[in-house]
């Protein structure tokens, strides 16, 4: 997992995504998607506008389609959930063909499903274009606290080290004869487990002491203070701006 | 599974934020109180720990599988406060990382897996070590009563949000009764995997185990001395 997790997170390239610095990045990404929460039913303009914003930010970031695909597949479970909306739900009934479903529900649905996957397509975007590593200096930026920063940094940088430790002793036991079928498995997975934990706790105690031996004091420098430009800002407060401008002329519109 | 953007309403998203900012803060100060400076790389570490262990499939039969949630492990291992810290770390990273979670709903999901989760998970465990005897054997089967009520405390802490900010009028008490079987099943297996993760530790290193250090006597230097012969 190590390995085929961590790793192609992020897709190089030079495109103005992958440009633009993470912080603001971040605070794009959070407007837009608080925008989209906030949106009122129906919405459907407004919401159809958001859809259209985010896969022209995912079509920009330039990824191949499959990555994209695959890192959409985390919305699964609540698009099934949208699909079950409309039967359990109370209040007036409306027909769709030869079924009745809850009139309510199905508007709940089409919300849920709208909202969801542009908040979801507008993170992908951002994802496969900002390495973890400008999401931590993005988030120290944004003054997450500084022992939260350390911690998420901390976690980010040992991730593929304990996932590939965790992908050895997987080989290992795999190498003698172990097969993962049942709940009778459930011991040796759970012994793998309460090792790896050992091995983590122990590899934090000397990550530790190396960092006080080259003089940590507690935080992590600050590598990028470069102030950013108004039209940097311009740009990633657009898709948010245009969800509620849209919104708001719908609303005004007499 | 966490809750998406779009799923509860803006206030409910901005209640549950607030209520994590919170919760967060004195987590902070309460964690470095318990582990001074090693706080970051030690946290750092369990939440690595936290999320790999959450991508270990358990089997449970007919090809599907399930995995670890982890609020119980990590309260179990390195204390509340500390547990605190790592799933909201973990939840933010698969927030901005792999796009699971909303952004306005990581208030929301850090309530109900980082506060609920982990705390109820820790009442029940210092409650059952309150009630079985003391000894070491009985930190795993503690540890297996908290993972067991958390999972569905969470399950209808997440209706009770849904009560106040859903979006849909669904039946709450068929949601409740739904969500609750579901999440009873789920933390009989939550409950097996920390019992059998504790367990182990607890024979290995109990030193490690945050709730059971109470139990765990000192190792002192012994010199002994060399019989001559």
């Amino acid at each position: 997992m190590g390995g085929g997790h961590a790793h192609h997170l992020q897709i190089a390239g030079d495109t103005l995504l992958h440009r633009l610095p993470a912080h603001a990045k971040i605070v794009g990404l959070v407007t837009f998607a608080l925008a989209v929460v906030a949106t009122p039913a129906p919405g459907w303009v407004p919401l159809g506008t958001a859809l259209v914003i985010g896969v022209a930010l995912v079509v920009r970031s330039g990824a191949p389609g499959r990555h994209i695909g695959r890192r959409l597949l985390v919305e699964v479970p609540f698009l099934i959930f949208a699909v079950v909306l409309p039967f359990v739900a109370t209040g007036e009934r409306t027909s769709i063909g030869p079924v009745t479903v809850s009139a309510p529900g199905l508007m709940a649905s089409w919300l849920l499903v709208a909202k969801a996957t542009s908040a979801v397509l507008a993170a992908t975007a951002f994802s496969v274009t900002t390495t973890s590593r400008d999401i931590v200096a993005g988030l120290q930026r944004l003054r997450l606290p500084a022992t939260l920063v350390a911690i998420l940094s901390f976690m980010l940088r040992y991730l593929s080290v304990v996932g590939d430790e965790m992908t050895r002793m997987r080989i290992a036991r795999e190498s003698r004869g172990f097969r993962s079928r049942s709940v009778r498995s459930w011991g040796v997975l759970g012994r793998s487990l309460g090792s790896m934990f050992i091995r983590s706790f122990e590899r934090g105690d000397r990550v530790h002491v190396a960092m006080l031996s080259r003089g940590w004091t507690g935080r992590l420098p600050v590598l990028d203070e470069t102030p950013v430009a108004g039209r940097t800002w311009l740009q990633v407060l657009t898709p948010a701006a245009l969800v509620l401008c849209v919104a708001a002329f719908l609303a005004v519109r007499p | 599974m966490h809750v998406p953007d779009g799923f509860l309403d803006a206030q409910t998203s901005i209640g549950t934020g607030v209520l994590a900012a919170g919760v967060v803060a004195v987590s902070l100060r309460k964690a470095r109180g318990e582990l001074d400076d090693r706080t970051a790389p030690l946290a750092g570490l369990v939440a690595v720990f936290i999320f790999a262990g959450q991508m270990l499939n358990f089997p449970v039969g007919a090809g599907t599988s399930g995995h670890l949630l982890g609020g119980a492990l990590a309260a179990v291992l390195a204390g509340p406060w500390v547990a605190t810290l790592c799933l909201t770390v973990v939840l933010i990273v698969q927030a901005l990382l792999f796009a699971d979670g909303g952004l306005t709903a990581l208030g929301t999901n850090v309530t109900l897996m980082g506060i609920v989760g982990v705390w109820v998970a820790w009442g029940i465990f210092r409650l059952g070590r309150l009630l079985l005897p003391k000894r070491l054997s009985s930190v795993p089967l503690a540890a297996a009563l908290g993972g067991f009520v958390s999972v569905p405390a969470a399950a209808l802490a997440f209706v009770g949000l849904y009560a106040v900010g859903g979006a849909a009028p669904i039946p709450l008490g068929s949601l409740a009764a739904t969500m609750g079987a579901w999440h009873v099943v789920i933390g009989l297996g939550e409950a097996l995997i920390t019992a059998l993760v504790v367990g182990s530790l607890v024979s290995t290193r109990p030193d490690l185990v945050a709730g059971a250090r109470d139990l765990v006597e000192a190792d002192e230097l012994e010199i002994r001395a060399v019989v001559a012969a």
